[in-house]
């Protein structure tokens, strides 16, 4: 789960983390309004939505007077923000974020982790922030340090030596940014956070270390344990299919193409897509109906399905292991007649009570095309969706 | 021979009284598991479809003599149940469970460095060796003894390799689900050395995805290390990009871990790659014949 830069920056307060001083605000009035109690020249107004590039975009604007902060506030509010993480319709921008402007000396990059090769927390840092990290990853490795913290020690001064003495930080700066590398570490352990990137990190003029921006991402299957967090969703930042699948167990990705599909097991689910594309179709979205898939879930998965008006043809691939081949042909048989199914529909059923789930297709009396093996379904399917245009 | 698991199997379920516990563990004995015991806190004592209960992991093994153990624990205890496991030094752990936190798992998988358990999954579907002995959720008919192991990181798409082999009348020596999750407890080189070692495997089918190293390591590993074909499909050459994983954790290889990239260095290694998902049984019988 992802959340907003001021609820990331909330969180990082709340661990004595150096943030900025600002608020939230919905209207140019309570930008005004957040402005004014921060004691400060200039002022930072910032589009709050989950992608990243804003800067670039034009959703980060700088205010040299409260009027100019009511005017930049209304510009940037209700704009369709385009960067290189929103597609080319961008996202519309319904909160900023208004914050004291700072003297910068110099910006860094800091981000905590998984490294799955080892099975550990890794807390990385370049002197190169500010910058898209993945390019200087891929360019320039050796400018990029880890330290893998091992979960019986948690993170020590060494590991906080070694990042700030990598970053060419002596003194004061120095012990500053050891606290925050320890204090943001505490923060992603005690929140199950997946990902906490500050980019850019900064050191001012007044020799201070703060987090000039904060993304935070959450584990989805921690969350059980953190009502908190869950409550900081925002519903408007994720697309309604995919909300709605995750509540029936689903999961549910939407993709550009005409072939509908529903498939038990997130392998074969994506396996699905690629022999689709390997026979001249394209696949209108991922869906995992997951191992514990009900009729009601299968027809739910349809109902999902078929909301996209791109869906040309549908394929259905079952290889039943926990799943049951008959549980999903009674759900595949009501679904297409409760929806009035008018697309072509593909089935392949393989596994656990397979006869059975056959049985039950052959005898709904729907038009359903039945396919052998995974390369005669994706070829049908394929062929479906061409002939229904 | 095989690996992991045979006839000599002596198998305790974590979570037995449960629905999924319980319809798997018979399913599981049907199919010819020696299935010794179950571990439920509470119900200690009672006989469940003629399987004793423990309340605990220590007692189970202490009573029964079990040298494997299946989880079927809800995500938010299973860490717990696995750590409970590696201090009863069960050699072989198998979780089924889907949905642990990566944080639990970092925990497990320091608990299990020094230990004498190996641990498979979780998020898996197990481990079968046709003929003799199924431990987790995999439909035990699709499979047929052999001379091919199967490695994987996804569920059904292991079904729907063995199911291949078997319409082509190629068996199966062990099939091992490693699991979907990016911190688990057993990577595909341990199993790779393990086919290399038998002398029942003659091939191997490796099953990857897109996202992480683990194919790449493996790659280079079989390329250093294997006498044994083998033959590989990665999926999620369609998948839309940066949906599964955030982009910070592609940095900390600064590799490309895209479908394309690992199907490169998998060929560049001497890997017999199948494009097509469909073309994994076909691949092998090209390779067996050889």
């Amino acid at each position: 789960m992802n959340v907003h830069e001021y609820q990331a920056k909330d969180l990082m307060r709340q661990f004595n983390i150096a943030v900025l001083k600002g608020g939230v605000a919905n209207t140019p009035a309570e930008a005004v309004e957040v402005a004014k109690k921060l004691d400060t020249k200039v002022w930072v107004v910032k589009a709050q939505i989950h992608a990243g590039g804003r800067g670039k975009g034009g959703g980060v604007k700088l205010a040299r007077s409260l009027e100019e902060v009511e005017k930049l506030a209304g510009e940037i509010l209700g704009m369709q923000l385009v960067t290189h993480q929103t597609g080319p319709e961008g996202k519309k921008v319904l909160k900023v974020l208004v914050e004291q402007g700072c003297d910068i000396e110099h910006e860094y990059y800091c981000g905590i982790v998984l490294d799955r090769t080892v099975g550990k927390v890794a807390m990385m840092v370049s002197t190169e922030g500010g910058m898209d990290i993945e390019t200087v990853a891929h360019n320039t490795p050796e400018k990029i340090i880890k330290a893998h913290i091992d979960p019986a020690t948690g993170f020590t001064p060494a590991h906080g030596r070694k990042l700030g003495y990598a970053l060419g930080l002596k003194g004061d700066p120095l012990k500053k940014a050891i606290s925050f590398f320890e204090n943001l570490y505490k923060l992603y352990i005690e929140k199950d956070c997946s990902i906490a990137e500050i980019n850019p990190l900064v050191t001012t003029k007044q020799g201070d270390v703060l987090a000039l921006d904060g993304k935070l991402n959450f584990d989805d299957n921690a969350l059980f344990r953190h009502p908190e967090i869950e409550a900081m969703r925002d519903i408007t930042e994720e697309s309604e299919q995919e909300l709605e699948a995750g509540k029936f167990g689903l999961s549910y990705i939407s993709l550009d193409g005409n072939i509908g599909c529903l498939v038990n097991g997130a392998g074969l689910a994506m396996a699905t897509l690629d022999i689709l594309k390997l026979h001249g179709g394209t696949p209108a979205n991922f869906l995992d109906v997951g191992g514990g898939a009900t009729k009601e879930t299968v027809q739910k998965a349809f109902s999902i399905i078929l909301e996209d008006k791109n869906v040309k043809a549908i394929l259905v691939n079952i290889f039943g292991g926990i799943m049951k081949c008959d549980i999903i042909a009674h759900g595949v048989v009501d679904a297409a007649k409760e929806l009035e199914l008018s697309v072509p529909l593909v089935v392949r059923l393989e596994g656990t009570n397979v006869a059975l789930g056959k049985k039950i297709l052959s005898e709904s009396g729907l038009k359903i095309t039945p396919a052998g093996d995974l390369a005669d379904a994706a070829a049908k399917a394929v062929a479906a969706a061409k002939g229904g245009k | 021979m095989a690996i992991l698991i045979d006839r000599n199997t002596r198998l305790i379920t974590i979570g037995l009284t449960g629905k999924q516990g319980t319809f798997h563990t018979l399913q599981s004995r049907d199919y010819g598991t020696n299935v010794v015991g179950g571990v439920t806190p509470g119900k200690g004592g009672i006989v469940h479809e003629g399987i004793p209960v423990f309340n605990t992991t220590y007692e189970a093994v202490k009573e029964t003599g079990a040298n494997a153990a299946m989880i079927f624990v809800p995500p938010p205890f299973a860490a717990d149940s696995i750590i409970e496991c590696i201090d009863s030094e069960i050699p072989l752990i198998i979780c089924i469970t889907e949905g642990i936190p990566v944080l639990d798992m970092i925990k497990v998988k320091a608990a299990l460095k020094g230990s004498n358990s190996r641990l498979i999954g979780p998020n898996c579907p197990g481990v079968i060796t046709p003929g003799e002995c199924k431990i987790g959720i995999m439909p035990g008919h699709i499979h047929m003894p052999g001379n091919v192991g199967v490695i994987s990181r996804s569920g059904t798409l292991t079904y729907e390799a063995v199911y291949q082999l078997t319409q082509r009348e190629i068996g199966q020596s062990t099939c091992v689900g490693i699991g979907g999750d990016p911190v688990n407890g057993t990577n595909f080189i341990e199993v790779l050395e393990m086919f290399e070692k038998d002398p029942e495997t003659k091939a191997v089918i490796m099953i990857g995805e897109i996202g992480g190293t683990a194919e790449t390591d493996a790659a280079r590993w079989i390329k250093a290390n294997m006498t044994k074909p083998v033959v590989s499909f990665i999926a999620g050459a369609a998948a839309p990009k940066g949906k599964r994983m955030g982009h910070a954790g592609a940095i900390i290889s600064g590799e490309d871990d895209s479908a394309e990239a690992k199907f490169k260095i998998l060929q560049e290694c001497g890997v017999t790659i199948a494009r097509s998902p469909a073309e994994l049984g076909q691949k092998i019988s090209e390779v067996l014949k050889k």
